[in-house]
């Protein structure tokens, strides 16, 4: 177990108060302008080394995304925008850090834009965190107060302003680029890429979009330095993390641990294990929603890191950990992730705004034993014309989960679903129809 | 994306009240100049806000009118995002997350309260007309699971009972605590804690 004075977010569970005072109790704000007066190349260099990957899900080294903006200023302001659109389900971190260490972030956004040459930061957060939104916003007007930022940010002699922007209940201007849209005031539909935001991107400028996490981490990193951070986890999957647990477990939570931690141990020891014992476990949704599931084979030696997932076809994510027991029905737990995907699909590409729905409409049917033998090979087929046909990943978010269940539970769905298509008279149905749209009248259910 | 019911009942017209109106200035001036449309999103809430929760369609024409964009930008905004009601949803709008991690948790316990003390069907007013409910897809609480918002505030660690006493509040007029129901602090692990032990003595 990480020891205490390793973990980065000592308020967590807000014991030590959220306050600027609290806060520099507990060391943020220290020495900024030290940190800044390094310099630009030393700062991306310091996160180069420590090998922090981004916290919201894919994880892109975050050194080498910030070398991507531009060295020099030109006829084009640049922008740093931070990702608080927390919505994948299963994850609840960014919501603790807003609420209960702003000033973590706040301090780091100061840092990111320094080294990537941005006076004007946005964070963009959901709509739903109104609460949380107005104690960052109070978080911010104290930075103000006390010149940590503003006009000669803590005397770094660079100017630096924080706004906040509320989104609506989107879950798909999570994905960078919808967010860029939604922030300048229109759809959150995906763009597509290239060109990358860290060239064109909020109106047309160099923009870095970075996770809350990501941010909150990076004044630690600097003041602790980069072989701290290094020397924690695995090799390149260093550094600590917010990992959310929820669902069938006893004392569901946030912990901070470090990267590479077995899954099991996080579930015995910190959320106070499986409802019903590690026997009752029936599969562990790693890394939020639209990471595939792991059966509980893989959750007995799995290690929560990156590229371990990835080698279990699954992945890290947001680190949000759903724990489903053997209570549970697992074809009713996936069809109702369709179903959030089904909502949440922005409607711009087809393969995922059609796609999405038949998914869960098949899934539905599934849980209930009303599919055909066929369906279930046609619902992989589904998902692989869904995966890496968008714009956007949303299709693999909307896919993966769907695919994780055929993979480990494919006998499951086949003993429910075990009869024949439900059109038989009708031989020429195209292989990719959803059934569910034809003529029932036709229809003629055998062995059933 | 979101299926809107726009109201059929609109008012005539609508305006800022000046507070709002310098609200709205201020929210402006936080975008460069000229790229006034990414208020677009604040002003919506503050129509909301101003409006008992939802948002009339004159409210659209002005704001449109304000940040100098076509109406039916506007219109796109508001109903492409799930968060803005086009229809009214009474005093206290309550939101169930159904989602996997509250659904295996028993969320659809606290769907039945509110059906048995507000209304059968989602998105319908309550006899008094003074609140609705309906179900929504993760809400970002998921180790508070099963939680519900009710306007601004989350309520977490819920069962039907607790949830039943809460709408009763609200029918009452009273104001409920929001925050966990079980008592426990934050998202730590109830009874369990093993991490941050100093500053939990502190």
């Amino acid at each position: 177990m990480l020891k205490d004075e390793d973990r980065i977010f000592k308020n967590l569970y807000n014991d030590l108060g959220e306050d600027v005072s609290s806060a520099q109790k507990r060391g943020d704000w220290s020495n900024t302008k030290e940190l800044c007066s390094k310099g630009r190349a030393w700062i991306i260099n310091e996160i180069k080394a420590s090998e922090l990957r981004g916290r919201g899900g894919a994880g892109f080294p975050t050194g080498l995304k910030w070398s991507f903006a531009p060295k020099e200023v030109g006829s084009k302001p640049h922008y740093l925008v931070i990702n608080a659109d927390e919505s994948e389900p299963g994850t609840c971190k960014d919501r603790d850090i807003l609420r209960f260490e702003p000033h973590k972030l706040i301090e780091g956004c100061l840092i990111t834009s320094y080294a990537i040459n941005a006076h004007i930061c946005y964070i963009y957060t959901r709509g739903e965190f109104s609460d949380e939104g107005q104690k960052l916003q109070k978080a911010i007007n104290e930075a103000y107060d006390k010149k940590l930022i503003g006009k000669n940010a803590c005397d770094t002699g660079w100017d630096f302003d924080i706004y906040i922007h509320y989104g609506a209940g989107a879950y798909i201007c999570g994905e960078e680029t919808a967010l860029l849209e939604s922030l300048e005031g229109k759809k959150g539909l995906p763009r597509i890429k290239p060109p990358f935001p860290a060239l064109i991107g909020l109106y047309g400028c160099p923009t870095i979009i970075n996770n809350v996490e990501t941010i909150a981490v990076v004044p630690t990193i600097l003041r602790r330095g980069s072989k701290w951070f290094a020397s924690i986890g695995k090799l390149k999957n260093t550094g600590t993390k917010i990992f959310c647990i929820s669902g069938n477990v006893n004392n569901p939570c946030n912990v901070e641990e470090e990267m590479g931690i077995s899954l099991k141990e996080l579930i015995e020891t910190h959320a106070g294990g499986v409802v019903g014992g590690w026997d009752n476990l029936q599969a562990v949704i790693p890394g939020g929603s639209s990471m595939p599931l792991l059966p509980k084979k893989t959750c007995d030696t799995i290690t929560m890191d990156f590229d371990s997932l990835i080698k279990e076809k699954s992945g890290l994510g947001t680190a949000g950990i759903v724990v489903i027991n053997k209570k549970q029905d697992i074809i009713k737990c996936i069809a109702r992730i369709a179903r959030f995907y089904k909502h949440e699909s922005c409607g711009q590409c087809t393969p995922c705004r059609e796609g999405s729905g038949w998914m869960w409409r098949m899934l539905e049917r599934m849980a209930k034993g009303e599919a055909s033998r066929e369906e279930v090979d046609m619902l992989l087929e589904v998902t692989k014309q869904i995966e890496g046909q968008t714009i956007c990943a949303f299709g693999e978010g909307s896919a993966w989960p769907v695919q994780g269940l055929l993979r480990n539970f494919k006998k499951e769905i086949q003993k429910r679903n075990n009869f024949n298509p439900l059109i038989n008279q009708n031989k020429n149905i195209p292989y990719l129809v959803d059934q569910h749209l034809l003529d029932k009248e036709n229809a003629k259910i055998k062995n059933k | 994306m979101s299926i809107k019911k726009i109201s059929k009942e609109q008012p005539d017209n609508f305006e800022f009240n000046s507070e709002n109106l310098s609200n709205a200035k201020k929210i402006i001036e936080n975008y460069p100049e000229g790229k006034q449309q990414s208020a677009v999103m604040a002003l919506l809430y503050i129509t909301q806000r101003q409006n008992n929760n939802w948002i009339p369609l004159v409210a659209m024409k002005y704001i449109a009118k304000l940040l100098h964009m076509s109406y039916i930008k506007v219109y796109e905004v508001a109903t492409f995002y799930s968060m803005y009601n086009l229809s009214p949803v009474g005093n206290y709008f309550i939101q169930v997350c159904t989602t996997t991690p509250c659904m295996i948790r028993g969320a659809y316990k606290l769907v039945e309260a509110c059906q048995e003390k507000i209304s059968k069907n989602e998105k319908e007013l309550s006899k008094d007309k003074s609140c609705s409910w309906m179900e929504v897809e993760c809400l970002g609480a998921c180790v508070n699971a099963p939680m519900m918002q009710i306007n601004d505030d989350y309520f977490e660690d819920l069962d039907k009972e607790k949830t039943l006493k809460i709408i009763d509040q609200i029918l009452n007029g009273e104001k409920p605590k929001p925050g966990s129901y079980r008592g426990r602090t934050n998202s730590e692990p109830e009874n369990n804690r093993k991490t941050l032990l100093e500053e939990n003595n502190a």
